[in-house]
């Protein structure tokens, strides 16, 4: 949108180590990870379950300490969240009591924008996202593929630099999944934000991705760069091109050895679950 | 077709709790009228529903039931509207803050298993007036439900709710306006549903002990008098109340969340 913007979002993690859960249950999720991200880049980090790279989301989110390194974002250290570093969950997170134009205008108001400026603002965005006829339904009343549109409405309203995607599609069903990932495609030409994309699918990684950054399992480090030079506008029919096959097939080899290993339980971009249960009952 | 079966099933499901509502009053009627004595217990002295009905009807054209109902809802509503004011700042604060919890559940944790009817004794002494104490009563018996849910209500907010907001640009103050507190809504209108019902329950006795007036007063007062009838006409006015409040506390909750029923129906 502004056009300034095109040089904003460039990410530098430095040896960054992450130590996730407390006390004896404590162990390093992320391990001496240092990679770049040139502005208005897409890039996948795509690894196994439980590798780690949910948690280095929510290190460049600034919802967790890294305990080893640093992040910058144009030169400026992370270190808290901030709305120019939006972050979008697996599972939706809207504001059930929200109806969803004022989901969308939330950060708006955050900013201290007037309500008919945000309002109009909102709306924007949810025509962009084609929900413009929805924005006075409350979010139980969608569908899952249409709350993660909301999500995105949400996020992209603050022109972040970086737009922090937590497997975003990793919930929906295959159909929903690909009409999401055009849409994400088709939003990013427009809005040029700087995109990290968790997901541990490789067809999705390829079919998105300006490069992808391949991760060990735990504790997860990057052990390949993948470049996918496939040309934009990207559509549906790229998946069975014989580049795509091939580019894939070195993906599935990275990822094997993974496979054989036990599945690990999924990590959050908050740190570990937390342990403590209610101190009373009723 | 099936639509009929359905509405004739319906209808015959209506009139059995209709048929069994009347066998019951019926059962009353027949074990009161006619005195049954089955030893460990006994209805000499119970009324049968026709005398209730009477007393029910004379006390509805006598100007002491507005007395009464004026008495009690008074001391309802003031120990009801202290413990919610209470319960709701407290318990937002205790679930949301670590250092408030820590101060504050001690001494609420030891008090919380001593029934507000214990306190009554207490009470009278404390307070140098009657009404005093049983306000305080009142307040006793509707705080903890209220402050527990409430805490409840924070603590079950979820995290990734927050961690969205301050990634939105929220600062603590709109997270706590636009997070905590709706989230927590549902959970606080339980607790002052469930904290309405024990303030009448409260009330009720605190009355019967120390009151001049209210329907638990009135009810008491009725057996102290032998008027049999009326007590059972108390009893029932006292369901009623507590019955038509908690609802009003739910309907007023409902008005205040629109979208906690869209949550339901999905």
């Amino acid at each position: 949108m502004r056009d300034v913007n095109e040089a904003y979002g460039r990410i530098a993690i430095e040896q960054l180590s992450l130590r996730v859960g407390a006390g004896a249950q404590a162990f390093e999720a992320v391990q001496d990870v240092s990679l770049t991200v040139a502005p208005g880049e897409f890039v996948c980090l795509l690894g196994p379950s439980g590798c780690g790279k949910s948690t280095l989301l929510g290190a460049l989110a600034g919802h967790l300490r890294p305990s080893k390194g640093g992040i910058t974002v144009d030169g400026v250290a992370v270190n808290g969240p901030h709305a120019e570093r939006g972050l979008v969950f697996q599972h939706h997170t809207l504001f059930p009591w929200r109806r969803v134009i004022d989901n969308v205008a939330f950060g708006l108001k955050m900013q201290g924008v007037g309500r008919t400026e945000r309002h109009r603002r909102a709306l924007e965005l949810l025509r962009m996202v084609g929900l413009q006829d929805f924005a006075g339904h409350y979010p139980a009343q969608l569908s899952g593929g249409m709350k993660q549109r909301v999500e995105i409405a949400r996020v992209l309203i603050n022109h972040p630099r970086v737009m922090l995607m937590d497997e975003p599609f990793g919930a929906l069903d295959a159909q929903t999944r690909l009409m999401m990932q055009q849409l994400l495609l088709q939003l990013w030409a427009q809005i040029r934000t700087t995109i990290v994309f968790i997901t541990h699918d490789i067809d999705e990684a390829l079919f998105l991705a300006d490069r992808i950054l391949v991760m060990s399992p735990r504790p997860g480090r990057i052990i390949e760069e993948i470049k996918v030079d496939f040309a934009r506008p990207r559509d549906a029919s790229l998946v069975t091109s014989e580049h795509f096959t091939r580019l894939k097939r070195r993906c599935l080899q990275l990822l094997q050895p993974a496979a054989a290993e036990l599945p690990l339980e999924r990590l959050s971009p908050l740190g570990a679950k937390p342990s403590g249960q209610l101190q009373f009952s009723i | 077709m099936s639509a009929l079966r359905i509405n004739g099933s319906e209808a015959l499901r209506w009139g059995l709790r209709l048929a069994s509502l009347a066998a019951c009053l019926l059962a009353w009627q027949w074990a009161a009228a006619g005195r049954i004595n089955l030893g460990l217990l006994t209805f000499q002295n119970v009324p049968p529903p026709s005398e209730v009905a009477q007393a029910a009807w004379a006390l509805l054209h006598s100007p002491k039931l507005a007395q009464h109902l004026q008495a009690s809802l008074w001391r309802v509503f003031s120990g009801f509207t202290v413990a919610a004011l209470a319960g709701i700042a407290l318990g937002l604060g205790i679930g949301r803050w670590k250092r408030w919890e820590d101060v504050l559940m001690p001494p609420l944790e030891m008090l919380r298993p001593i029934p507000a009817v214990a306190w009554i004794p207490l009470a009278i002494l404390m307070f140098p007036s009657s009404e005093m104490s049983m306000i305080f009563i009142t307040f006793t018996g509707a705080l903890f439900p209220i402050l527990l849910n409430t805490v409840h209500g924070v603590e079950q907010i979820d995290p990734r709710l927050i961690a969205s907001a301050r990634s939105l640009g929220g600062g603590s103050r709109a997270i706590f306006l636009e997070v905590v507190l709706p989230g927590a809504a549902p959970s606080i209108v339980t607790g002052l549903s469930i904290g309405m019902g024990t303030a009448w329950f409260c009330l009720v006795t605190a009355e019967m002990i120390s009151g001049q007036f209210g329907i638990g007063y009135y009810t008491w007062a009725s057996y102290t008098v032998q008027n049999y009838a009326d007590i059972v006409v108390g009893m029932l006015v006292i369901g009623a109340l507590g019955m038509g409040s908690s609802m009003l506390v739910k309907r007023g909750g409902q008005a205040l969340m629109p979208w906690h029923q869209q949550e339901d129906k999905t």
